[in-house]
């Protein structure tokens, strides 16, 4: 524990110098230039991977790989093609010429100020203050899930202790984006994870022989009675597809792949990533280490959560799930038990620094959701911004950490930080990504059509959620309170619906609406705005 | 492949490392590429900077 103490000591005193730095070098006009957004592609590529990767994807889809098998490889190969190629490519090289055309420094502003709109900026930035707290949440479980077996403390403890460090970091400056703190966080990350990778594999003889050992492990006779209740939802081994069409098939493909692999090229945190950079030079640069970190990240984790069941097995005969005692705590009793100390140590860190860069990007998205989209540009109101934008973040950090501790009375079987995060990543596509999109590149769009697109995309969502998805719907209580069921199409013909995930309803809603939209309403802003969006792309 | 049976699988396996390729052989062909037809006035990264300062104040 001593170890574990000094090296975290370390590490904040690492970021603390190094967020000192980046402030002191963009102190006068001519810094802006020359220091300001300056910044070496790697260490873009890096903070917006680290911003990007969190403990959710380690600890809670790390898990969900551990419960569910390396399926959600799929999920790796979208976080890479998606996540950052497509992002970068298309989304991003525009994405920095309009924000800065438009002066926009926040995702509902960019959205605002293309539409000339403040209902869309505040509805933006309302949506992102009252769902990213669930993200974070996510977040923030998966860090407590590690230091509660980290140090062999209780959850609640270890949630107020992380919840303490939060505080810390943000009252110390952690909140400002400034990116070479994330990079130095994301250079952890990748230590961390490239020495798990490698420990994994080579402890269970090498890569082929490890996928082997996984594979027969779904065969062998003392296996059978632990996973029988998952082989009535799909479940067909860990190295193979659950069955088509199962609970446990939608799960993973919606909710999982899909639901993260298409939210992440509307996530308000990561969006403005792109306006920090200098010329489309560094994105086409970025591109390189941006792939080479997700792989090291999510694949890595997908790939040692699935194997953990061989270690787990071959110690106590028992599969990850149950001898974790949850899918959360998969990956922390991994490292804990398998993993040399020293190692848990770097990992303690790296999950630290993980957490961090993508805790201080929410609250910043959070806090600027309120204080300049909403009551500043939105409302139209000038004094007490700073207070407000102040409040709402502190706001916005408490109902993270009670959400973190509520989640963790759900059932421990469920992949509760994974659903958490899907949720809002299948949200922001749902609300946010034809808005974003057509923003980018349909000129002629109406105003009228993008809010009627956003409105469509998050009401079908939310119903969805609350009333049919019957993993979110059950535990929210409202489906069972007003229609005494955990979802309304239970013992009905439409029961299958129940399973599917609300992006797959909500999402085409968006799309739909936003072209329905695109011919039924004349667009009419005007030639000379549009021509100042898209100048010089 | 790989000791994976299903390729249902290790498509996937096979396709995130494609993926990686293809990001890098992207990044290296447009190594020294701009393709930006018109740069930011400095004036405008100028202001943009500043604001941006402005909001990370206020946090």
């Amino acid at each position: 524990m001593l170890g574990s103490i000094i090296a975290f000591l370390v590490y904040l005193f690492i970021v603390t110098y190094l967020g000192y730095l980046g402030f002191k070098h963009t102190k006068n006009a001519s810094d802006y230039l020359v220091g300001g957004r300056q910044i070496h592609p790697l260490i873009m590529a890096l903070s917006y991977g680290a911003t990007f990767i969190s403990t959710s994807a380690i600890v809670g889809f790390g898990g969900a790989a551990g419960t569910l098998g390396m399926g959600l490889l799929w999920l790796t190969f979208l976080n890479i093609f998606v996540g950052i190629f497509i992002a970068f490519v298309i989304f991003g090289k525009r994405t920095r010429k309009m924000g800065h055309n438009l002066d926009a420094h926040t995702f509902p502003e960019l959205l605002g100020n293309r539409f000339q709109s403040k209902f869309i900026q505040g509805f933006a930035g309302i949506i992102i203050f009252l769902f990213m707290p669930i993200y974070a949440a996510a977040v923030l479980k998966g860090g407590t899930d590690f230091i509660q077996s980290h140090f062999g403390i209780t959850y609640e403890i270890s949630l107020l202790f992380f919840a303490a460090v939060v505080a810390l970091y943000v009252w110390m400056g952690g909140i400002k984006g400034v990116m070479y703190t994330d990079a130095f966080q994301g250079i952890i990350m990748f230590a961390a994870m490239v020495f798990l990778l490698i420990f994994t594999y080579n402890k269970l003889g090498g890569v082929v022989s490890a996928h082997e050992q996984l594979g027969a492990l779904y065969q062998n006779a003392d296996v059978q009675p632990q996973i029988e209740k998952m082989v009535k939802g799909g479940f067909r081994g860990w190295t193979n597809m659950p069955a088509w069409g199962t609970p446990i098939w939608w799960s993973l493909v919606t909710t999982i792949v899909m639901g993260v692999g298409i939210g992440v090229l509307a996530q308000p945190q990561l969006v403005v990533r792109f306006m920090t950079v200098k010329s489309n030079r560094e994105l086409n640069r970025a591109v390189l280490s941006g792939g080479i970190f997700i792989i090291m990240m999510t694949g890595v984790a997908f790939i040692v959560g699935a194997l953990s069941n061989v270690s787990f097995f071959s110690e106590s005969g028992k599969i990850a799930i149950a001898a974790a005692g949850g899918n959360d705590k998969i990956i922390p009793v991994f490292i804990k038990t398998f993993v040399p100390g020293w190692f848990g140590i770097i990992f303690f860190l790296a999950l630290i620094a993980a957490a961090m860069s993508t805790l201080s990007s929410q609250f910043h998205a959070m806090g600027t959701a309120i204080g300049r989209d909403f009551y500043q540009k939105s409302l139209q109101k000038k004094g007490n911004t700073i207070l407000i934008t102040r409040m709402s973040m502190l706001l916005a950090i408490i109902l993270s950490v009670v959400l973190a501790f509520l989640a963790n009375k759900l059932d421990a079987s469920m992949q509760i930080i994974a659903t958490g995060t899907a949720l809002f990543f299948g949200l922001c596509a749902a609300a946010f990504l034809p808005a974003y999109l057509s923003a980018l590149y349909v000129r002629n769009i109406s105003t009228k059509a993008i809010i009627a697109g956003m409105i469509a995309g998050f009401s079908v969502g939310i119903f969805c959620i609350f009333f049919v998805h019957e993993k979110e719907a059950a535990s929210l209580q409202l489906c069972n309170l007003l229609f005494d069921k955990t979802s309304i199409v239970k013992d009905t013909a439409l029961a299958k619906l129940a399973l599917v995930d609300p992006i797959i309803f909500s999402f085409p809603a968006s799309v739909l609406t936003t072209i329905i939209g695109y011919f039924v309403w004349k667009n009419k802003l005007s030639e000379e705005h549009i021509k100042h969006c898209f100048g010089g792309i | 492949m790989i000791g994976i049976p299903d390729p249902a699988i290790w498509i996937g396996y096979v396709l995130a490392i494609l993926s990686v390729i293809a990001c890098i052989v992207y990044s290296v062909k447009n190594w020294n590429k701009s393709d930006d037809p018109a740069p930011d006035a400095p004036e405008r990264e100028i202001n943009w900077e500043k604001e941006e300062d402005k909001i990370n104040e206020m946090l």
